[in-house]
């Protein structure tokens, strides 16, 4: 039955939300606003969400640099927030740890893992392939309160008595095995594993329907190598979390089995505070292999669709077609096929045979090809091109530089021989943040910056735009770059005070300029929050359906569409996303049938 | 049925789905894979860190026991009889989806009820067999004292023997590697708890069916999608199968 092209179960819901068009009145406070099944609503929830534990994750990236800027002041006033974890005004060692593993926690999955994919994989997908929804809307709404239940739970670690997950964001055993081996390694272990296990049946939830909304939904005449290069750039991300994260989620088992049952899977010959341990036969290297099958696929979890964004809204505000649509594609497929043959790259210094080392320093550098593409594309997309410089193509740009100048320090990492050296070194730290940290965040800024109209009727304020890029890519240069000399000298991270070591203490005056920085950064990034919020009230009104003369289909939806998208039929697409100044023509909607005489592109 | 389909059909051109599935039968599909790494990586673990062991049990010796037969030596009896359960009742799987196919609400109770049966009765098989193993009594030398153990996740009877050494009868053996128990009852935990909840979405087909939800939507695809997992989970079984009992 299924076989027969006249039953299309994929389309059901779209008669169903057409059948309901005319019904927006029945939905009550909470079917619209908290159980949302509404993609454009459920990319809100996303976004905002993200936004809290944006600002939550770097006001904890504020207090520990107010430690490695100022190791010696006493700050009172912390003693009164924070009690005991700031006794006598000063930041104590087991709350510095708390702070950087809740930092990378919180940046990397809970804001650029669902903060980003969640906002603009939900508002985009249907938009951009021409569905009136997701393939399971309510699958969908599973999706977002699952993260909720994570978010609750992780955000429950923070308030214990005993601290939330210490050991770095990567919890490696046996310090997070054993309880007793540390404050972080109690509960709030427990909580950290219990939130992420809640946070991957999310994000599984989320993937199932990004992927089969874009291979089942797509409107008529929207092929594969028609749809806009963002819905490429999500494609390749949930395949890369629906495959990668199911390891994590084993390791977890494997840990909370280990923590809790008395298991050996990652724990053999361990003497703690004089006691030996039974657990004899396992390997904590195992666990490195497990969480880095994710881990390193993750990250282009975060940074794939920052470059589907970047690639669609530098093409518009440069008014020329996006150069190399098809490399940009088999770039981004390359990178996904690759993000999961190079994980051992960051276990060089584990013991690894150094032959198995080398095919993955190999298998590494390779990334650099579909990097560099991707990269040239865009610099020949902007070259010669009618550029509009609004805030969303500043923060394009910025992302092309961040990209950039973090790709290059990859290529030292990469290579097993220079990476024993900076293995866990400050260099590292610039590397991975400038990567995937400030470039990612540029990336969503330019989708939020330039996706807002659509999402809110109204435009963000310009003037709040440019002072938040600009601020926010000086002060990300001022942070980092310095940092690549401290790792070259050989600064460990994740270290508390370095005024005590004679090898480091020149690097004081050097930390307190980076803790200004980024202090700095983060305020700027509280006046984004306040634009942000501010125009979703105040904001200039959106008075025209297409404000950016933008070529892809949300566009043709209303200023503020209802539940369903399109008030009539789905528009058909005649034609790729980057018609730009074409034939003497400004921009041709995917809508536009190709004309008689119309040149080829 | 594929006659529909005329030539030269172009199946990616957007308004319907290139692979002519219902987006639940995708997600599912997408799921399995998904599942699959999740137990591949189980699996894996496990192979490393038996690989990496000086010794390890001989399955044969490990699993030789039957219910109601005593002492008898019946090496990979009882867990042939467990997989051949499972595999049974993917056949009455199939043939429930056959039925509802043919709309048949009957045939899908019927068959539905078998499998739910033989996904029970396997369930209730590796709760003997676990039991079994962690009640056992196994003579092993432990700090130079012979102590009777069963087989758990944080202690492995199954050692080399000791030369000579005997007790009530039996070879006394030195603690084999603890981690044969983790990885055992994990990774079959693991597995059965699939099982587990398959036989719950079937006790939910099989009520909605009664109920003649399917009779009303016009199609028993519901009946498909879980039949997909089923079979996914048999044939995990079948690597579990292979990496406990025969290698």
């Amino acid at each position: 039955m299924s076989n027969e092209i006249a039953v299309q179960h994929g389309v059901i819901p779209h008669e169903v939300h057409e059948h309901h068009d005319g019904h927006h009145h029945h939905e009550t406070f909470i079917t619209k606003y908290v159980f949302s099944q509404d993609h454009k609503m459920i990319a809100k929830q996303f976004l905002i969400t993200g936004i809290i534990w944006a600002i939550v994750g770097g006001l904890m990236s504020v207090l520990f640099r107010i430690q490695l800027g100022y190791p010696d002041a006493t700050l009172p006033w912390l003693e009164d927030i924070f009690g005991h974890w700031a006794k006598d005004g000063k930041i104590q060692p087991e709350f510095y740890y708390a702070l950087g593993t809740m930092h990378g926690t919180i940046l990397v999955f809970f804001v650029l893992t669902a903060g980003l994919s969640g906002t603009f994989a939900n508002l985009l997908i249907p938009y951009q392939v021409g569905a009136r929804d997701m393939a399971s809307p309510f699958m969908n709404m599973l999706s977002y309160w699952f993260f909720v239940l994570a978010s609750i739970i992780i955000m429950a670690s923070l308030f214990v008595q005993t601290g939330p997950a210490s050991g770095g964001w990567t919890v490696y055993p046996p310090l997070s095995a054993l309880g007793d081996a540390s404050q972080g390694s109690k509960i709030g272990m427990d909580l950290w594993l219990i939130s992420m296990a809640m946070f991957v049946v999310s994000q599984l939830l989320g993937g199932l329907n990004y992927v089969s909304t874009i291979l089942n939904m797509r409107t008529k005449g929207m092929t594969m190598t028609r749809l806009p290069l963002t819905i490429w750039a999500i494609l390749f991300t949930a395949i890369l979390g629906i495959l990668s994260f199911p390891v994590l989620f084993s390791g977890f088992i494997l840990l909370l089995f280990d923590r809790h049952l008395g298991t050996s899977f990652y724990l053999s010959d361990i003497v703690l505070g004089g006691n030996i341990l039974p657990n004899e036969g396992g390997s904590p290297i195992l666990y490195q292999h497990l969480f880095w099958f994710l881990g390193h696929p993750e990250v282009y979890i975060i940074i794939l669709p920052t470059m589907g964004l970047v690639s669609e809204v530098m093409s518009i505000n440069a008014r020329k077609p996006i150069f190399g649509y098809m490399a940009m594609i088999a770039s981004m497929f390359a990178i996904a096929l690759l993000a999961f043959l190079v994980w051992a790259h960051h276990m060089f210094v584990t013991g690894l045979n150094p032959f198995l080392g080398s095919v993955f320093v190999l298998l590494t550098l390779l990334i650099a090809v579909p990097s560099a593409i991707k990269v040239f594309n865009w610099i020949t997309t902007l070259w010669r091109g009618n550029i509009r410089f609004t805030p969303g193509m500043l923060f394009c740009v910025g992302f092309v530089s961040m990209f950039i100048s973090g790709g290059l320090t990859g290529i030292f990492l990469g290579n097993s021989t220079l990476d024993l050296h900076l293995h866990d070194t400050y260099f590292v730290i610039a590397h991975f943040h400038i990567v995937m940290g400030v470039s990612a965040f540029m990336g969503m800024f330019a989708g939020i910056y330039h996706w807002f109209p659509k999402m809110y009727g109204r435009y963000m304020n310009n003037t709040m735009g440019y002072i938040h890029f600009w601020v926010t890519m000086v002060c990300a240069y001022v942070i980092f770059w310095p940092m690549h000399y401290e790792g070259f000298a050989g600064m460990p991270r994740r270290y508390y005070d370095y005024s005590g070591w004679e090898s480091f203490k020149h690097f004081v005056e050097l930390n307190r300029v980076i803790s200004f920085a980024a202090i700095l950064s983060f305020l700027v990034q509280l006046m984004f929050v306040f634009n942000f919020f501010y125009s979703i009230f105040k904001g200039r009104k959106v008075t025209t359906q297409n404000p950016w003369g933008a070529n892809t289909l949300e566009w043709t939806t209303p200023i503020r569409p209802g539940h369903g998208n399109w008030p009539g039929e789905i528009p058909e697409v005649h034609r790729w996303a980057y018609d730009y100044g074409k034939d003497g023509k400004d921009f041709i909607p995917q809508t536009e049938p190709v004309g008689k005489d119309e040149s080829t592109h | 049925m594929s006659t529909h389909v005329p030539a030269g059909y172009k199946w990616w051109t957007g308004g319907k789905s290139p692979y002519n599935v219902s987006y639940g039968k995708l997600m599912m599909w997408i799921f399995l894979l998904s599942d699959t790494f999740t137990f591949g990586a189980l699996l894996i673990s496990y192979g490393t860190i038996r690989v990496s062991q000086n010794y390890w049990p001989d399955p044969n010796h490990v699993f030789n026991a039957f219910p109601l037969m005593g002492h008898a030596n019946l090496p990979l009896a009882f867990v042939s009889l467990m997989t051949f359960i499972l595999i049974m009742s993917s056949v009455t799987m199939v043939l429930a989806v056959h039925e509802g196919h043919k709309r048949n609400r009957a045939g899908v109770e019927k068959w539905l009820l078998w499998t739910i049966l033989g996904g029970s009765l396997f369930l209730s098989c590796q709760a003997w067999e676990w039991t079994h193993m962690i009640t056992g009594s196994h003579a092993v030398l432990v700090d130079g004292q012979i102590k009777e153990i069963g087989a758990t996740i944080t202690q492995n009877p199954y050692g080399p023997a000791v030369p000579g050494l005997m007790h009530d009868g039996h070879a006394v053996t030195t603690p084999g590697p603890v981690g044969f128990g983790g990885f055992f009852f994990g990774i079959t935990g693991f597995h059965g708890f699939h099982v587990f909840s398959g036989v719950c979405l079937l006790v939910l087909a099989f009520v909605w069916t009664k109920m003649g939800r399917f009779d009303n939507l016009g199609h028993y695809e519901m009946i498909e999608k879980i039949g997909l997992y089923w079979h996914f989970v048999d044939l995990v079984w079948v690597f579990v199968f292979l990496c406990f009992y025969l290698i």
